[in-house]
């Protein structure tokens, strides 16, 4: 099986600091891989260098596209990576303002993507858009609301079905329930788990909610000050740390 | 179907003027299909510890777990979670599940993972906690909100659900009354008879000696204190 994303030595530095250093690994279809660690530890900078929002001093993110097979993003144009962006890629910002546009409707926003890859038809784009919704649980009553008007729950349901509307492939997920309260977390990773496994999807969710990625992710990435200290299955990583700063990590958390 | 080979784990505890605690040395099982061998050996000897390194949670530090044909000690991540969901079962003292999914739900998702159809999956779901008692009215809840017992039974209906060629079950019948034991060690029956290769966990000797062909004493793999 070919690796749907290829992460090769990927280092970004802004100027003198390090924001992440040699960072490599492979993801394959049907895939999530958490990354987690403190504040500052690099790990939104990895995100956004592998979803091409940040450009990496070195590396290479190699993409297995539909057209082409294996492919360089970080060398590739900037048209087709902005293509690539809104077909077989998706981006889950933290917060829904960043990946919505909050003065265009609801079914517009979902719409919207549909259109930028060629989509013409109001019925069609409407009533596609109604559907995903209702997948992420936006009753077709508030489809002409506007975002603004939504909670933060549903902002967030939102932003999920925007970037799901168009089948992509892999989706970035930069802390995807950060600011909720927990009972909307817990219906928001519903929905992604059943999301991820009915439609094959591969995930890289950043976060640092060790919870979260406990029930999300196959794989685990712990990062320390722009370094990958430890990798491995989920659980392993979580209940047989071998790093100290993981150790110091999991015993970290409190009980409930 | 499962070999254990001379493997030995240790922890080290970074943050607790790094300790190193060996807890197993020269660790040796052979469990072939249809049969059951039970660990036993008191509290912190390390039955579970072994049962979790089997599973790929707890890493080992030497030697050779074999399940099928694939050694799980040098295994990548992906191969031991495709391993998990077509070969090997675990079913754990506390059920682990996301908060909100249906019981129903809960129990039929290891047979989705392996590709039944979800009406197939719901039918078994079903028989499998009518066989197991819990009451139909609550299967549409989370089992999160459920007795200790209960919880206890979804899980076991849950790591029954797909016929795994190898199990692992850390004290299956605990927590449970006469008669719900005697429905588990009924299902363990079936699982052996099927074939399965099983290693477990009973507290409860009237249990083990039911179901267990033998029994391996954990202790005996204990370092000795240097």
């Amino acid at each position: 099986m070919t690796p749907l994303l290829k992460v090769e030595n990927i280092s970004k530095y802004y100027g003198n600091r390090l924001g992440c250093r040699d960072v490599n690994f492979d993801l394959y279809p049907g895939e999530v891989l958490g990354i987690v660690g403190e504040s500052g530890s690099g790990k939104s900078t990895l995100l956004n260098c592998l979803a091409g929002h940040q450009e990496p001093d070195t590396g290479e993110v190699v993409f297995d596209t539909r057209v082409e097979g294996l492919k360089d993003t970080v060398t590739m144009s900037e048209p087709e990576r902005r293509m690539l962006s809104r077909t077989d890629w998706a981006f889950v910002h933290q917060n829904p303002r960043d990946g919505l546009r909050m003065s265009v409707s609801a079914g517009g926003n979902v719409g919207e993507r549909l259109m930028a890859v060629g989509a013409r038809h109001y019925g069609d784009i409407r009533s596609t858009a109604i559907d995903w919704l209702d997948k992420v649980e936006i009753s077709d009553d508030r489809t002409d609301d506007r975002p603004s008007e939504f909670s933060g729950g549903m902002q967030q349901r939102l932003q999920i079905a925007r970037n799901l509307v168009t089948g992509p492939r892999l989706i970035f997920m930069d802390e995807p329930t950060g600011g909720l309260d927990v009972s909307v977390q817990a219906r928001l990773l519903d929905l992604l788990r059943g999301l991820v496994r009915e439609l094959g999807l591969s995930a890289i969710v950043v976060t640092h909610d060790l919870a979260v990625v406990r029930l999300l992710a196959d794989r685990l990435m712990v990062m320390k000050d722009g370094h990958v200290v430890e990798t491995g299955l989920t659980d392993q990583v979580l209940d047989d740390p071998q790093h100290a700063y993981t150790q110091l990590l999991v015993s970290s958390v409190l009980q409930v | 179907m499962i070999n254990i080979e001379n493997v030995s784990k240790n922890f080290v505890l970074h943050n607790q003027n790094s300790v190193t605690i060996p807890v197993m040395e020269n660790a040796n099982l052979l469990v072939k299909a249809g049969e059951c061998v039970g660990l036993t050996g008191s509290s912190g000897t390390g039955k579970s510890t072994l049962m979790r390194m089997v599973y790929g949670n707890y890493l080992t530090q030497a030697g050779k777990i074999v399940v099928g044909d694939l050694d799980i000690v040098t295994a990548l991540p992906r191969e031991i979670l495709n391993l998990r969901r077509d070969t090997l079962g675990y079913v754990s003292q506390f059920l682990r599940v996301v908060p909100r999914v249906p019981t129903l739900d809960v129990v039929s998702e290891p047979m989705l993972a392996v590709g039944v159809e979800r009406e197939a999956a719901h039918a078994r779901a079903r028989m499998l906690l009518t066989k197991l008692r819990i009451p139909e009215r609550l299967w549409s809840l989370s089992p999160l909100t459920f007795s200790g017992g209960e919880q206890q039974r979804v899980n076991i209906a849950r790591g029954f659900a797909h016929e795994y060629p190898a199990m692992l079950l850390d004290e299956p019948t605990a927590s449970l009354d006469g008669e719900n034991r005697e429905i588990v060690l009924s299902l363990i029956e079936e699982a052996k008879d099927r074939g399965a290769a099983i290693i477990g966990i009973f507290h409860d000797e009237a249990a083990r000696n039911r179901v267990c062909d033998r029994e391996v004493d954990v202790s005996t793999y204990t370092p000795k204190a240097a």
